[in-house]
């Protein structure tokens, strides 16, 4: 079982919630005039590292605030979790 | 190479079976080959198998990170099928099924291939039109396909639920007859021999650190075993398909993630099907020792630990249990997890990359085990011939730029969102 930490409501079971995957992809701004190979790459390629990992976790069955955390791909640990929009350089 | 045969049974008998020659050797490393095979699992060693014997590549080399057979081709819940609705598909796992139905002689190895079938339950009318539709086109395509009606179902696996309060009532199913199952570390072995026995080296604890690259081209692999030169390099590795593309600077649409299985205590018999729920995800079929071999749903993050997490076992055996109430009964014996390299629409890839001479087989998800004897064959012809084989021509790598995506079921790496 995963703790996750969410910064809105405190330490919970992984059961509450649903993984929303790599939080370091970047959708290419709204409107920009961008390649199909851009926005290609955007939808299908992942980098999928073994070890540290920035992902979206959504607490749906909690506050339904999504999340970031820092993971271990390898070891499952968890270092630290972010709200949203932190950490949006 | 000593034949298997009943006679090198008895001859071996008489001397305590002490004198069996090794199935395949340990070779140090040449300095160079023609082709590295890199994963020395079931569709690695199928490869080196196939560039032998049907291309007459034999200066080859497995390298395989820690021991033959001991990923995924060792963690499968065992499954053949070809029931699929996509040509490219449903064509490429029939022309695997004629290659498994001619293993055991081929091999001179028994895989105890077990055409048993398959049965898809189905929980609605709407799921027995979708079975119904799948099932024309697979006889379109040749395969063999049986739609069942509850009744049907009833006769050959009378312990699932068919009683009046459930949840997910079965309507019927589709059964593809010649689907079964095949002792998956037999097949390992198998290929090794074979392979081994034409001249491949099999080169275990060999992990590979980085590739040499020069104007384009492969020109060799750097491992712990130190550099070893090759003309070509095909890359076979499943769940660490992410880390050697990294050392490539490759960015792939494929993403690692945790699949577990699990064994109950072994019983009688009593199923004699695969059997497949259809309101979740959960398969089961009973293994010949006895237990009852059950899989499902991923884990559902990127993983690479190949061990599982209890809330998706309890998940999985959740559905077993609506399907199969007699489960509850049964004690576990054994979990286990594997790493999947699961790509975006749910289909492989066998293709060339855009360095000369590096070719790439993975994005198997969960169903690389039924495809090992064809990813094989048609990854061997690709890295032989330096094209793709019709077989695999839909399995490219450049269709998520193209749009011919191959979405048999439309779900990619987020599985669980059926």
């Amino acid at each position: 079982m995963l703790y996750i930490f969410c910064p809105h409501c405190g330490l919970r079971s992984q059961n509450e919630f649903a993984y929303g995957g790599d939080a370091t992809v970047k959708r290419p701004e709204l409107n920009k005039e961008i390649s199909d190979k851009d926005w290609d790459n955007f939808v299908y390629l992942r980098k999928s590292p073994r070890g540290k990992h920035l992902e979206l976790w959504h607490h749906i069955s909690g506050c339904r605030q999504w999340i970031k955390v820092e993971r271990d791909t390898s070891t499952h640990e968890i270092f630290k979790t972010y709200k949203a929009d932190e950490l949006t350089e | 190479m000593q034949k298997y045969s009943v006679f090198s049974l008895i001859k071996n008998a008489f001397s305590d079976h002490q004198n069996w020659e090794v199935a395949w050797k340990d070779p140090t490393p040449k300095k160079e080959y023609d082709v590295i095979i890199i994963g020395g699992g079931g569709h690695g060693l199928a490869t080196a198998y196939y560039l032998a014997k049907e291309h007459n590549i034999t200066n080859v080399a497995i390298i395989e990170k820690g021991w033959i057979g001991g990923g995924n081709v060792g963690r499968n819940t065992t499954i053949i099928r070809s029931n699929y609705m996509h040509d490219d598909n449903a064509l490429f796992s029939e022309f695997g099924m004629d290659l498994w139905r001619k293993m055991s002689q081929d091999l001179n190895y028994n895989v105890m291939f077990s055409p048993r079938g398959i049965i898809n339950l189905a929980h609605s009318d709407a799921q027995m039109n979708a079975y119904s539709r799948r099932g024309n086109s697979m006889r379109l395509n040749g395969i063999d396909a049986v739609l069942l009606n509850r009744e049907e179902v009833q006769k050959r696996i009378p312990m699932a639920d068919f009683s009046d309060n459930v949840r997910f009532p079965i309507f019927g199913g589709l059964m593809q007859p010649s689907a079964g199952t095949a002792r998956h570390d037999a097949v390992a072995w198998g290929y090794a021999r074979q392979a081994d026995s034409m001249g491949v080296d099999i080169i275990q604890n060999c992990e590979v650190t980085g590739f040499d690259v020069t104007n384009g081209k492969i020109i060799g692999v750097r491992t712990s075993r130190g550099d070893i030169k090759a003309k070509k390099v095909g890359l076979c590795v499943a769940g660490s398909t992410n880390i050697l593309a990294e050392m490539l600077n490759m960015t792939l649409p494929i993403e690692t993630h945790l699949l577990q299985a699990c064994v109950s205590e072994p019983v009688k018999p009593l199923l004699d099907h695969v059997v497949t729920f259809g309101a979740g995800h959960f398969y089961c079929s009973q293994s010949d020792k006895g237990e009852m071999v059950m899989g499902g749903d991923l884990d559902g993050y990127n993983s690479y630990s190949q061990r599982g997490n209890l809330p998706t076992l309890q998940h999985v055996l959740t559905e077993g249990i609506a399907m199969f109430p007699f489960l509850s009964k049964l004690k576990m014996l054994r979990t286990w997890g594997g790493i999947m390299d699961m790509s975006m629409d749910g289909s492989p890839i066998i293709d060339k990359t855009h360095i000369d001479g590096l070719y790439l087989n993975c994005g198997w998800c969960y169903g690389g085990f039924k495809a090992t004897p064809a990813s094989g064959w048609t990854f061997a012809h690709t890295i032989a011939q330096d094209r793709v084989h019709e077989l695999n021509a839909g399995y490219s790598l450049n269709r998520f730029n193209t749009g011919d995506l191959i979405d048999e079921k439309g779900l990619g790496t987020k599985t669980w969102i059926s």
